[in-house]
């Protein structure tokens, strides 16, 4: 028995094949500045594939790419915003955590405030009375 | 008969009776969402990959030659990608230009992976960081693109190429024609 789950656990790497990459050195930035900039960065950029983790938090080879991908962007002197702009190019809004406002979004941006508006009229209603 | 006040108290109720029935309805949905590249109808970014052993590299002037060619991103090291490999095979044979794009792979890897499992690529770009993958707005290999002659992407085919994919494939080449 313990030497077939160590069988299935020995083949399970091979089923997600991209789990066995030997990962590159993934180094700070040397300008603190930056790399503070960068890591804010991936905290807001989902990865793409565990979808529900930021790619700072993930351990996918696929964040590690895009966290490779921020850092060389920002160390060549582009700011934050245009490389979150350069993800979202290429995998829609949904890639960043923070859904940029628009006409897509209006909705998701404008419930609060009406809820909270329309929670305030009631309020002032009932204060009256 | 009740009065509108009381019509109004069971609107709470109604509410979250909606909200419920939205919550409950979404739990058994997967969470995995599936994502197409936002870049179907945009132009290739500018690139340039080495090739495999000093071989021609490919760059995007390459998919911009007037003819539409499949681009197909692919890795030693991912399984689906030798389970297409054949189909790929089927899909050259059928007069289909490929160019491929090898991901977060050693060159001597990508090398006996072609020679075992058929090299169907006119062109092979090495991406070792994978940094490629990203600027097409891919989200995993393997993952086939259908480039048109100018250079734009036209169709974006998500996972590995099945037998019943292969017809698709080929009517989208023609349609990006």
């Amino acid at each position: 028995m313990r030497l077939l789950v160590a069988a299935v656990l020995a083949l399970l790497p091979l089923a997600h094949g991209a789990a066995q990459q030997p990962t590159a050195l993934e180094a700070p930035l040397g300008d603190a500045r930056k790399e503070a900039a960068a890591l804010a960065l991936m905290r807001e950029l989902r990865c793409l594939q565990c979808q529900n983790e930021s790619i700072a938090e993930s351990n996918a080879p696929q964040a590690e790419m895009m966290r490779r991908m921020v850092r060389e962007r920002i160390a060549a002197g582009e700011d934050p915003k245009t490389v979150r702009d350069w993800f979202i190019e290429r995998y829609g809004d949904w890639v960043t955590f923070m859904p940029p406002p628009g006409p897509e979004t209006a909705l998701l941006w404008a419930t609060p405030v009406v809820l909270l508006g329309l929670g305030g009229l009631a309020a002032l209603r009932l204060f009256r009375r | 008969m009740m009065t509108p006040n009381r019509a109004l108290l069971v609107l709470p109720l109604l509410l979250f009776a909606v909200v419920a029935v939205f919550l409950v309805g979404n739990l058994g949905r997967p969470q995995q969402a599936v994502l197409k590249s936002a870049m179907v109808g945009k132009p290739v970014p500018q690139f340039a990959l080495p090739g495999l052993d000093g071989g021609p590299g490919l760059s995007s002037r390459d998919l911009a030659g007037g003819a539409p060619a499949l681009v197909n991103v692919f890795a030693s090291w991912c399984l689906p990608c030798q389970v297409e490999a054949p189909h790929l095979a089927t899909l050259a044979r059928q007069g289909a230009t490929l160019h491929g794009i090898a991901v977060r792979d050693g060159p001597a890897d990508t090398r006996d992976f072609l020679a075992k499992h058929g090299n169907p690529f006119a062109r092979v770009g090495i991406d070792r960081g994978g940094q490629m993958m990203l600027a097409l707005g891919s989200t995993g290999v393997p993952e086939t693109f259908v480039v048109d002659g100018r250079g734009i992407i036209r169709y974006q085919h998500l996972g590995d190429i099945k037998a019943v994919d292969v017809a698709n494939l080929l009517r989208e080449l023609e349609r990006a024609r």
